[in-house]
């Protein structure tokens, strides 16, 4: 295989990495669904490019640094995200859903019909600023930085909240707050990953961040395992380079992805890494919840031995 | 899960096994990509299914003569379902895994701007087939060195469909219904819209609907309101007979006109009596005598009409061709050189492709009208 090939697809699964570890926070540990990521990196992607493009070209940027485009972009979407949280987070559930893929849908509308940024035409001449290493430092300071909060107070109250809303908020956590801060922290990551792909396609246009994108970014998190981070980053790598890997498949790719991705998740159904880390602790609760298990086991049929028949049931059961 | 697990990398070795290359010296490999699955499908198997043909028979007479040596052609075909992303991908993969020494396609504009880096980088030249947004081969005005197409541009076809519709048509008052969300009808309508004003005609209404919509009688409302002399649709097919028809529910008796992205089978089934009496600008005359041939070749082969990417991917090949005898050596940089220039009599008019914007020059539009469910060709026309 080729290296420039396998860049290629490296570097997508890193930017799409960015925005699925932040829509894990929001989806995996908070408890939120989004179909309306793909909004944030819309606007990632345009604030960057309004940043770095050369104020020559049309339509015209400003000429700045590539980090100066990161920077604007992930807060542009950090402060939407903000304004989008303070109208929609006292939805419940499915009404949130609902309404983030209201605002998804409104971003791409919106940029088709401004002609500012080139509407359904599209945004050609980004200058091209995303490298493979620049992409893999950017994940890991995400993966440090998300780690972090999610053991931090924080982190637990998020948690709290995904498990019993209710009791979260009589034990005393400001519900809202959690709420908010995971997806403005959510919506930077997203705007960040959209700044990034828009360098490295070097043209933006409002159909690349269509519903599609959103739902394929939610798949990967749902996939990788809700409240795992390394199953989100298995996850990124995993679902961007299926459907290239199955290219020798010719039109029956799709076919194959789809089953694929069915399989795994029948074999596997809270996801590749559902609840697990796989970090040294990780690895080390896992094993010590399988020990606990086998023990369990071990005592039930004990315990069942001496009176064989009256007691199948219940060790069937266990 | 384990034995789901090892089917898995069963199949991902599999994958890595099979992508092989095929080094024999005296095949040329040439790259194509397109939509073969989702809704532009019917186009991209059309384009794919016209290289394969036309190289079978390159073949059959013995190959090609590049440098005083014969070479048999080869096409590595790849879907990229219309998305921009996957057109990065699958440009990537042709360039650096199949080393091919030309990509053919894409129809999409949007597909065809992004991958120009990547051509650059690997020095391998593209020839896009529909691809009509000025922006895929020149840019900030200079031109791209590896990007070329044997279409004419937006501009230029606006410029037709405004021309004919005030100068021929004797339109002075004319309505624009536009998908908002396409690139293709937005740039088509920035032009029309554009110089038809140039020519004094006034715009009186210019509505827009979103992809996907299906209803179009409040916009078609509003136009009628305005009492248009002529009104211009420039999307594809399916959205012109739904609107089409509605327009006539509504009493619109007004002409219609459209674009490239009217011809097709479907347009006549589905418009029926609705399109009846309408014009719309095309690359080629159907009638033409030069077309006939490859069109019942086609047919033979594949027991289906050819639709319009057909037409143009043929001269894509054309000019493919002819670039590589000019160039006389199987290389992309070569190859990018000696298509600068090159003059090649097509099946859609003579392709003469400009060193300064990569775009075939002086390619006249033609106008053909719906006459008892048949497309009439009217003339040649050229904008002034």
């Amino acid at each position: 295989m080729d290296w420039s090939y396998i860049q290629g697809i490296l570097m997508l699964a890193g930017i799409n990495l960015i925005a699925v570890l932040g829509l894990s926070l929001l989806t995996g540990f908070t408890g939120l669904f989004s179909f309306g990521h793909a909004g944030f990196m819309a606007i990632g992607a345009y604030i960057g490019a309004l940043m770095t493009a050369s104020p020559n070209s049309t339509p015209a940027g400003l000429g700045l640094p590539f980090f100066v485009g990161i920077i604007a972009g992930g807060a542009a979407a950090g402060i939407v995200g903000y304004l989008i949280g303070r109208i929609t987070l006292n939805l419940k559930g499915d009404y949130f859903c609902i309404a983030t893929l209201g605002f998804g849908e409104a971003i791409r509308l919106i940029l088709n019909n401004v002609q500012t940024f080139g509407g359904s035409r599209g945004w050609p001449g980004i200058p091209y600023k995303s490298t493979l290493p620049t992409i893999i430092i950017v994940d890991v300071l995400a993966v440090i930085f998300l780690a972090n909060i999610v053991h931090s107070r924080h982190g637990r109250n998020m948690v709290a909240v995904r498990e019993e809303e209710l009791a979260a908020q009589v034990t005393g956590i400001n519900v809202f707050k959690s709420k908010m801060t995971a997806l403005v922290i959510s919506a930077v990551y997203a705007g960040i990953a959209g700044v990034f792909f828009a360098h490295y396609m070097t043209f933006i246009q409002p159909k690349m961040f269509s519903m599609n994108k959103s739902t394929e970014l939610t798949i990967i998190v749902i996939f990788g395992g809700l409240g795992s981070i390394s199953g989100s980053v298995l996850g990124a790598l995993v679902l961007t380079a299926l459907p290239e890997l199955l290219r020798t498949f010719d039109i029956w790719r799709l076919v194959f992805y789809g089953a694929a991705v069915i399989l795994i998740m029948i074999s596997r159904p809270r996801g590749l890494m559902g609840g697990m880390e796989l970090t040294p602790a990780g690895i080390r609760k896992v094993k010590a919840e399988r020990k606990a298990r086998q023990a369990a086991k071990a005592s039930l049929m004990a315990l069942n031995e001496p009176e064989e028949g009256a007691g199948l049931g219940e060790g069937k059961g266990a | 899960m384990k034995k789901v697990l090892i089917g898995l990398m069963l199949v991902i070795s599999m994958v890595f096994i099979s992508c092989g290359g095929s080094g024999k010296g005296n095949t040329i490999k040439v790259g194509w990509f397109g939509a073969l699955t989702g809704d532009q499908a019917v186009w991209g198997e059309n384009e794919l299914n016209t290289v394969k043909m036309l190289f079978e028979e390159y073949n059959a007479a013995g190959g090609i003569d590049v440098g005083g040596k014969k070479y048999k052609l080869e096409v590595i075909g790849y879907d990229n379902k219309g998305d921009a992303q996957e057109a990065v991908n699958v440009t990537k993969r042709l360039t650096g895994q199949d080393k091919v020494v030309a990509i053919l396609g894409p129809n999409a504009s949007g597909n065809a701007i992004p991958i120009a880096p990547i051509l650059e980088q690997a020095k391998v030249p593209d020839i896009a087939t529909v691809a009509t947004n000025p922006k895929v081969t020149v840019l900030d005005g200079k031109v791209k060195p590896y990007n070329f197409r044997v279409c004419f541009i937006d501009p230029y076809q606006g410029a037709v469909a405004a021309g004919y519709a005030y100068d021929r048509l004797g339109a002075r008052k004319a309505a624009i219904l536009y998908d908002v969300s396409d690139d293709y009808s937005q740039g088509l309508r920035e032009f029309f819209k554009l110089n038809f004003e140039k020519k004094g005609g006034t715009i009186v209404a210019d509505e827009s609907f979103n992809g996907g919509d299906v209803d179009f009688r409040p916009q078609l409302s509003k136009i009628k309101a305005t009492n248009p002399d002529i009104i211009f649709m420039p999307y594809f097919f399916k959205e012109v007979a739904l609107s089409a028809n509605q327009a006539r529910d509504l009493g619109i008796k007004q002409v219609l006109m459209g674009g490239d992205g009217w011809p097709s089978d479907q347009l006549i089934s589905m418009g029926g009596k609705a399109v009846e009496g309408c014009y719309f600008v095309n690359h080629l005359d159907y009638a033409d005598p030069a077309v006939q041939d490859y069109k019942t070749r086609y047919k033979a082969k594949y027991g289906k009409e050819t639709e319009l990417n057909g037409y143009l991917v043929h001269d894509a090949v054309l000019v493919l061709v002819a670039g590589l005898q000019k160039a006389g050596k199987v290389n992309g940089e070569a190859l990018a050189k000696a298509l600068e220039g090159i003059e090649v009599q097509g099946i859609t008019g003579k392709i003469n492709i400009s060193p300064e914007t990569h775009n075939p020059e002086g390619k006249d539009a033609a106008i053909e009208k719906i006459v008892n469910g048949q497309y009439v060709f009217q003339e040649r026309y050229a904008a002034q």
